[in-house]
């Protein structure tokens, strides 16, 4: 029933209200995963460090605090990037070049 | 000569740059082996680099608005990505971040998750809807956002507050490797920090910064990674640090429980003995050893506290275009993540270098009188930077009776590890860059504000072009000398108040930057509200804090921001709710931010 609803808005809703709700979503999404790698694997510290998986040879705590979080930031941001530049282009928002 | 063709050239000229600086270094290298003296090696190495910088900021100089204030906005991604991450690398990253991971281990190290995952929020929450509003500063934005000057002035307020702390610190920092290098008193080092920080900045403004930014961030990693590829190398210790210390990390856990690590301790009688300011290693390296919310409530603040800092915020607006700017959110992240990753390798490697009593270098189990006759511990020692004492009277340097600065581990690990001085020099040439460039951009951010938002948008809105650039570079020096003056005063560490800005820039701007954008139903009252009650709700918790206070939820004199940025959203949403919503051309202003085509919402000059 709920999903009836969405769908009848989502009929209804501008080219604007459109990009904007597809936008939010990606941003739910990068959101998530940034909250995972920047808080949620830390309320495992204790865990990770006793943990078996080992990169490198690195303590699993040890690497996520030194590099691990920090690589998956950087790739994250240029996946959030490309991801935004694909809803702006669906909609015709990509900006002119000469701009 | 700094026009249209420069932009297109810039890899040109930065190539050129960067080689002319390995042939300097090279050059040097030479001149130590024929002979020159440590000390003079020193100063040329900062009056090198810091008179290139000068002449970058003179061949920047400009008339023009726009030029002046965002750089003509037409810095190219990849470029302005090096210059954020100069802008954002302070001396705290450069020379105290090691160090702290040196003593504090793992729980020190939310400051590297911390300082980085705050860029996704940039990327995705701010910087490409405030690059489309098209304004000059952060109030700016503000300002039009939520319209009237009420809502403008306190977000100037916050940003000085929270930038000015910052900015001591730095010029505190110009101020201490100044004084190294060129062997002059600090009071004086001090000024003539501040005099290379205006130089670069008085005549060109944010153009003639992005510039030296992007020289500055070549020279601090080049001369952050050297040493660390260097020392991992002559260790035998891999020659890829980064993916090859597992073993040395493993050693160093070995170690720590020979030499008694956390069984052996010194009585407060014997400590009280120490210099102050310098310490012993007293955490484990790489095991957990704290609690999951103390390391979350660190991180948690640093990356509010990115998002709301004015002066990286700021840098995004010098981009040509929305998509480059938030490509070089990313770029910005790459350059930053370079440092911060060797940030821990270079910790390790100067921790198993004193320790390992197999290496050559290592001086834990070493006789006292052996360690004392070292010539780096001399003069490390006389810079009152390194301490030993035989406190158990044994004659043996134990673990828990050597004591360091937290800098040292950053300046001396090229000495102790045996390298040349000339690597020394270059890690002095890097470190004041990194300073510098974060001063440059904070002193930037403020006299801006201040310009722009205070003298011309409220008090004299008719003023000419000429007249504008005038007070901005008037206050731009006079906020430098103010900084340099309480920075001559040595108030406080340089890392503490770097930790204290994040917290300030969090509790007043965070919430009202981010539901600018993403909430339309916010209105100036709430903003207002927002900015203020946060402000003063994180200072009164801090003041509280630190006067004794017990405080609530773990919640220490680090992580203030959390109370004062919970309070800027509750009382921001309620006051927003209770008063009337935004007419419909902010809420039409706010759609027009979220798309990215079209115009800005801000004219090109205003």
């Amino acid at each position: 029933m709920l999903s009836f609803f969405n769908l009848i808005g989502r009929i209804n809703m501008s080219k604007q209200a459109k990009h904007w709700e597809k936008t939010r979503n990606l941003l739910f999404i990068t959101l998530a995963i940034w909250f995972v790698f920047s808080i949620g694997i830390f309320f495992f510290g204790a865990e990770m460090e006793a943990s078996s998986f080992r990169p490198f040879g690195y303590p699993l705590s040890y690497y996520m605090t030194c590099q691990g979080s920090l690589g998956i930031f950087v790739i994250l941001i240029f996946w959030f990037a490309n991801r935004q530049e694909k809803i702006d282009e669906e909609f015709g928002y990509t900006e002119r070049e000469d701009d | 000569m700094i026009k249209g063709k420069f932009i297109d050239n810039l890899p040109k000229v930065y190539g050129i740059y960067t080689g002319g600086f390995l042939v300097f270094i090279i050059l040097m290298a030479i001149a130590e082996q024929a002979g020159m003296s440590a000390k003079l090696i020193g100063i040329f190495f900062v009056a090198f680099t810091v008179s290139i910088y000068a002449i970058i900021g003179y061949l920047s100089r400009t008339l023009q608005l726009d030029a002046y204030y965002v750089a003509g906005r037409q810095v190219p991604t990849v470029f302005n990505g090096m210059a954020t991450a100069a802008d954002w690398m302070s001396g705290a990253s450069f020379v105290a971040m090691a160090g702290g991971i040196y003593f504090k281990g793992y729980g020190y190290m939310a400051l590297l998750v911390g300082w980085t995952g705050g860029y996704v929020l940039v990327a995705s929450l701010l910087a490409p809807y405030l690059r489309k509003f098209g304004c000059y500063t952060v109030p700016d934005f503000i300002g039009t956002r939520y319209g009237g000057n009420l809502a403008r002035v306190c977000a100037v307020i916050v940003l000085t507050v929270a930038s000015f702390t910052y900015v001591t610190a730095q010029i505190n920092a110009t101020g201490t490797i100044a004084s190294v290098a060129l062997d002059i008193p600090f009071g004086i080092a001090v000024y003539v920090g501040l005099a290379s920080i205006l130089l670069c900045s008085m005549l060109g403004g944010m153009r003639a910064v992005t510039w030296t930014q992007v020289a500055q961030y070549i020279v601090l990693i080049i001369a952050y990674l050297l040493p660390v590829f260097w020392i991992s190398n002559k260790m035998g210790a891999g020659f890829f640090p980064h993916l090859m210390l597992a073993d040395e990390v493993a050693r160093i856990a070995e170690l720590e429980t020979q030499f008694g690590l956390g069984t052996v301790k010194n009585s407060a009688a014997d400590l009280a003995t120490v210099p102050k300011g310098l310490a012993g290693i007293t955490k484990a390296h790489s095991e957990v050893n704290t609690t999951p919310w103390k390391f979350i409530s660190l991180a948690v603040c640093m990356m509010a506290g990115t998002a709301s800092l004015p002066h990286v915020m700021m840098r995004y607006f010098t981009t040509p275009s929305v998509k480059t700017a938030r490509r070089s959110v990313g770029w910005s992240l790459f350059f930053i993540f370079l440092l911060y990753c060797s940030a821990p390798m270079l910790a390790t490697l100067s921790k198993l270098s004193l320790m390992d009593p197999n290496l050559t270098t290592g001086i834990i189990g070493k006789s006292i009188a052996e360690v004392q006759a070292i010539d780096w511990y001399q003069n490390w020692n006389q810079a009152n930077l390194m301490f030993i004492s035989d406190f158990n009277g044994n004659g043996t340097l134990e673990l828990n009776e050597f004591f360091m600065g937290g800098k040292a581990v950053v300046l001396a690990t090229p000495e102790i590890a045996g390298l040349p001085y000339v690597i020394s020099g270059l890690v002095a040439a890097g470190g004041m860059a990194a300073a510098m460039s974060t001063a440059d951009g904070l002193v930037l951010a403020i006299a801006n504000a201040l310009s722009h938002d205070l003298y011309y948008k409220i008090i004299d809105p008719k003023a000419e072009t000429r007249k504008r650039l005038i007070v901005a570079r008037v206050l731009l020096f006079i906020i430098g000398f103010a900084g340099a003056s309480i920075a001559a005063l040595e108030i406080q560490g340089i890392l503490g108040s770097v930790i204290w800005a994040f917290d300030f820039a969090m509790s007043g701007l965070f919430f009202p930057l981010v539901l600018g954008v993403w909430w339309k139903r916010a209105n100036a009252p709430g903003a207002v509200a927002g900015m203020l009650l946060g402000l003063l709700s994180g200072t009164a918790y801090l003041i509280w804090v630190r006067n004794g206070g017990a405080g609530f939820w773990g919640i220490t004199q680090l992580t203030f921001g959390i109370v004062g940025s919970l309070v800027s959203l509750v009382s921001m949403v309620v006051v927003s709710l209770m008063t009337k919503a935004p007419d419909s051309a902010t809420q039409k202003m706010v759609d027009e931010v979220r798309i990215p085509s079209g115009r800005t919402v801000l004219g090109k000059q205003h």
